[in-house]
């Protein structure tokens, strides 16, 4: 009953908590390089103001996968909330970014093209440390369902120290902040144009828009999640990790793709699995 | 009231200018006037943008271009045409390559003189347009009724 | 009944195989092989029907003539292979030949009073699945054959000489040797069979005849030789350690019989192309594609996972059990990354089957309940899913007279049904909620619970998978250049395999809950109330996402509805073709897309080189683990 309560108020009320944080963001963003910003409740604004829109695409059947890729996003978010198999939502957030993906090869210009590219790139950088980190909360809590982990008594960080680390940089490309932002790039007049949005327009970018702000809740549910049954320290956590990417994005350029696979394998492979190794061992 | 007025995304084009306005119109993004304030935010991408700020006069060599960036913006949009140069091609009306203002191509709404355009002059202009794009947006969606 | 149906699947296909090399007339030929290849199919589903819920049944099924005949037929295909391989001036598989055969008559001729086994036959779960998988995807690959090599002879290559007689005989006798290695107990009849598969591939991989295929045959054949040479010491060694040649006596000794277990492994291991030995499967490729798909991903390959996963409960928990693990753990990441790099479909194709059956290798090593159950699932899903891929390749390669992926741009519109086959066969390798997934993830479960460090093979080979699928994917699915459909010129037999084996990916994956109730628990945790290893709420999640997938398809708009079509956005500089902008001083520039290979990191030779080594490396310590004056 709890469950599908929490799963019902994601639904709701996750993209106007994904809205609060980006705007947030963008505020906090531009308050760091100077200037005022825009007002907290500017994506909201944006989207809205996306629906009034014309409709224009390149092929007919582009805007199909944008509606799955929204529709799994949510699928994701209601799974997660539901206290469901760690391991399925994050199977289940494959499958959307990869539809994601397909959207972008499906508007057929070079800069979707080399967006899409690139995003399955970001994939490959960031899968095996999210996956690390289920496996991880397994070797820690004794399960794999986000309902078990945050209750259980114990702060899986304790015994994670490593993974932690590993997820916070992974993050950084999940939340498409630079120096990560390779596939979509947040502001214009780069090479990339809007990368995999590109071809996207109108309401159909306002989907994706929507997706964006369905995410943010679980993807900061991965940091919740390592502070168990604390929930306390699991908000500061949250609220300290999205301000440090924050500040990373700001203090970075973007950096190119190869670094950003290496990199992020290397970390995977000496935070998250090094962890994994460690544990094995004591336990 | 539309959230049109709230979340104005432009793209930016230089046609011919000498980079006097362009410096100007991304001075409009910077610290000291920031129009990001109002929700403006400059996209590089028409299928995003709902202004088209252009600059310098409409020579033979970009018309298609103009045409194609205009064509492929999604509707309600509105054209700003920044600077002397893209209101009546200027000093350089004269040229022999050179067909005049933005809008011997496509339909111009809001004009922003100057040499260069100021930014104050231009976020103006800005905000004319807005007023522009709601227009617009009622006779599409009458349109759409009517249709 | 059950006996007879067994005698009959083992029987029929090698009768069938006979009428069919006697058939001059093609189109008679052809309809032959649609009649026999239907026969098999039903044959195989009556006897999972009539197989119902019973758990092991075995049959003595003596027979003196037919033993004899297996005697003489080793030394007949002996001879062969020999005869070739002096033809072609190849020594390798020579030295093995005689190597093998002498033994073999020594063992036979001094001991060959002794040799009788209790029960010949036997049929257990396990069996059923892997005569299923043989006989459901190995008759549509038969029909489908029909077809494909018409087209093959007529109109693609004209130049090689039409055996088609010869090449439906081996085929059907493969399909006979297959049903004999699921169905036999007796080790010597397995080994049997297990050489008629190696010699159906060696001809087979060698049909075209050219240098190329020649030199991949005989490749093929040594390794597979190598791996027989292991199988037949392990049979001998067993023989006079415990004096008996039944697989279900030997699974029952328990520890005491680790060299043979070791030995049968590394002859598994060799069928299934895993890593010291997997360049045979990438060179087997030459060979006309139903032969790829048939031998080389669905069924013979599966051969090798099917030894290993009987003797996996012997390996469970053993030293020996972790060295198998590595191995499969080595290849599954190797060949995962090295597909990345590659361009060829086939090679791509070819290189994720090796990875596949790298990471059933790994659960067999490990060789819990859990492991096994995930290992079977993956046979199951990756023989259809394989095969429907490896024959839609083979009528593209046919329409665009090219493999290779690149030149696979605006298939969803050239090529829409084919293309949309394309993809279910794709999403069925890797994606949720497909089969394969479901299967990664049981192994993925099966790991942390014995050994977490293996898990990162895992994670890492998976992301490395994602990647070289969905980029094959975006390059169909992206539409570049408006063309026109045209579909032309495949026909029916091809057609009716291809649909059949969608319908199959995307029925096994609707009804896999069932499967794993009915076929494989059973099999992995005996009669005992089984632990489910997906709770039920994670398989109706699972079915609720494949309702949503299939609703994609049908959610395509068909009609206009309302949206302005304008073009790409190429900075402002289109003309009138999609793939090509408007250039300085006038000129029209044409650009192709190429999608990303990173062979810098991925590159094959550098990668492929490290897989050897450290598999060679594991190999050596795996027999030197096994050998009883070591221990």
């Amino acid at each position: 009953m709890v469950s599908i309560m929490m799963g019902l108020l994601y639904l709701f009320l996750g993209p106007l908590f994904g809205g609060l944080v980006t705007g947030l963001d963008r505020r906090i963003t531009a308050r760091m390089q100077g200037r005022f910003g825009p007002p907290i409740l500017q994506p909201f604004y944006d989207i809205l103001k996306l629906f009034e829109k014309e409709q224009i695409v390149v092929r007919r059947s582009q805007n199909v996968y944008v509606y799955f890729y929204l529709l799994f996003i949510v699928f994701t978010g209601v799974l997660f909330f539901m206290g469901e198999d760690l391991l399925l939502v994050i199977f289940s957030l494959t499958l959307a970014a990869i539809f994601f993906v397909l959207a972008g090869y499906k508007g057929g210009s070079p800069f979707s093209i080399i967006g899409a590219e690139r995003e399955l790139l970001q994939m490959m950088a960031y899968e095996p440390m999210v996956l690390m980190m289920a496996v991880g909360m397994y070797m820690a809590t004794k399960s794999f369902y986000v309902g078990d982990i945050v209750t259980s008594p114990m702060m899986p960080i304790l015994l994670l120290p490593g993974m932690f680390i590993g997820v916070t940089y992974v993050l950084t490309i999940k939340l498409r902040k630079s120096p990560f932002d390779l596939s979509t790039s947040h502001h214009g007049h780069q090479e990339l144009v809007k990368g995999i949005t590109t071809e996207y327009s109108g309401p159909a970018l306002a989907l994706i828009e929507i997706a964006h702000l369905y995410e943010v809740p679980f993807i900061m549910g991965f940091v919740f999640l390592f502070f168990g049954s604390n929930w306390l320290l699991g908000f500061v956590a949250c609220l300290a990790v999205y301000l440090l990417e924050i500040l990373i994005d700001n203090t970075f350029a973007r950096t190119k793709w190869q670094f950003m696979l290496v990199a992020s394998w290397v970390v995977a492979a000496v935070f998250g699995f090094g962890n994994i190794i460690i544990l094995s061992l004591l336990g | 009231m539309t959230y049109l007025a709230k979340s104005p995304w432009i793209i930016h084009y230089d046609a011919t200018s000498c980079n006097g306005c362009d410096i100007e119109v991304l001075a409009c993004l910077t610290p000291m006037y920031d129009v990001e304030r109002f929700g403006v935010i400059n996209t590089g991408n028409p299928k995003h943008a709902d202004i088209f700020l252009i600059t310098g006069s409409v020579n033979e060599q970009n018309i298609k271009v103009v045409e194609n960036i205009y064509n492929q913006m999604p509707n309600p949009k509105v054209v700003v045409a920044i600077g002397i140069c893209a209101t009546s091609g200027g000093i350089f009306r004269e040229c022999y390559n050179v067909l005049g203002g933005v809008d011997k191509v496509i339909p111009v709404d809001v004009y922003v003189p100057g040499c260069a355009a100021r930014p104050e002059a231009i976020i103006d202009g800005v905000v004319k347009a807005i007023g522009v794009l709601e227009q617009k947006h009622t006779q599409m969606k009458k349109g759409a009724a009517v249709s | 009944m059950i006996q007879n149906i067994v005698l009959f699947l083992i029987g029929f296909p090698a009768l069938a195989a006979l009428v069919l090399a006697g058939v001059r007339n093609n189109n008679f030929r052809n309809r032959l092989v649609w009649v026999f290849g239907l026969i098999i199919l039903v044959a195989s589903v009556l006897l999972m029907f009539g197989f119902g819920s019973a758990s092991l049944e075995v049959f003595p099924f003596h027979s003196k003539l037919l033993e004899k005949a297996m005697f003489y037929g080793e030394w007949i295909m002996s001879l062969l292979i020999f005869v070739l391989a002096i033809k072609h001036k190849k020594m390798a598989p020579i030295f093995l030949v005689v190597i093998q055969t002498t033994l073999l008559t020594w063992f036979e001729l001094g001991h060959g009073h002794q040799l009788v086994a209790a029960n010949n036959l036997f049929i257990d779960k396990l069996s059923i699945v892997m005569a299923l998988i043989i006989g459901v995807i190995g008759s549509l690959i038969c029909i489908y054959a029909v077809g494909y090599m018409k087209e093959f002879h007529e109109n693609q290559h004209p130049e090689i000489k039409d055996r088609r007689a010869l090449f439906f005989f081996i085929l059907f006798f493969f399909l006979s040797a297959m049903f004999g290695i699921v169905f036999s107990n007796n080790l010597m009849w397995l080994f049997f069979f297990w050489e008629v598969t190696t010699l159906s591939s060696f001809l087979l991989i060698g049909y075209k005849q050219n240098e190329e295929s020649i030199n991949n045959a005989f490749r093929a054949v040594f390794m597979n030789l190598f791996g027989g040479v292991f199988f037949a010491m392990a049979i001998i060694y067993l023989f006079f350690t415990a004096n008996t040649i039944e697989l279900n006596q030997m699974l029952g000794l328990g520890g005491l019989v680790m060299l043979p277990v070791v030995f049968l492994s590394i002859a598994g291991m060799t069928k299934a192309a895993q890593m010291p030995f997997s360049s045979w499967l990438l060179g087997a490729m030459v060979a006309p594609t139903p032969v790829s798909a048939l031998l080389h991903s669905s069924t013979m390959v599966k051969a090798g996972v099917y030894l290993l996963i009987r003797v996996a409960p012997l390996l469970s928990g053993t030293l020996a059990g972790l060295l198998v693990a590595c191995v499969g753990a080595v290849t599954f990441i190797i060949t995962s990354f090295i597909a990345i790099s590659q361009s060829d479909a086939k090679k791509v194709l070819a290189y994720s089957t090796i990875a596949n059956l790298g990471l059933i290798v790994m659960c067999s090593g490990i060789g819990t309940p859990t492991a096994i159950w995930a290992a079977i699932l993956l046979v199951i899903f990756h023989a259809i899913a394989k095969g429907l891929l490896f024959l839609c390749v083979g009528v593209v390669e046919h329409k665009l007279h090219s493999r290779d992926i690149e030149s696979m741009d605006n298939l969803i519109i050239k090529m829409p049904r084919l293309a949309w086959m394309l993809l279910v066969g794709m999403a069925g390798m890797f994606l949720a909620p497909f089969g394969m997934l479901i299967s990664k993830w049981a192994v993925l479960k099966a790991l942390v619970d014995t050994n977490p460090g293996l898990s990162v093979v895992l994670i890492y080979g998976s992301a490395a998978t994602l990647f070289f699928w969905v980029k094959w994917m975006g390059k169909i699915l992206a539409v570049v250049q408006p063309e026109k459909r045209d579909e032309s010129g495949i026909n029916l037999s091809e057609w009716t395999a291809l649909y059949a084996l969608v319908t199959a990916t995307i029925g096994v994956c609707l009804s896999f809950p069932i499967i794993s109730r009915l076929m494989i628990e059973p099999f992995v945790f005996g009669s005992s109330t089984a632990t489910t290893i997906l709770t039920r709420g994670n398989s109706l999640i699972m079915i609720i996402m494949m309702g949503f997938v299939i609703l994609f398809r049908f959610s395509l708009p068909k009609k206009d509805e309302g949206e302005r079509v304008v073009e790409t956005y190429l900075s402002g500089l289109n003309v009138d073709q999609r793939n090509a902008y408007s250039a300085p001083l006038g000129a029209t520039k044409s650009f192709i897309y190429k999608n990303y290979y990173l062979s810098k990191y991925f590159g094959e030779k550098n990668l492929a080189n490290i897989g050897v080594a450290t598999s060679w490396l594991i190999v050596i310590l795996l027999i030197g683990s096994s050998l009883p004056w070591l221990v």
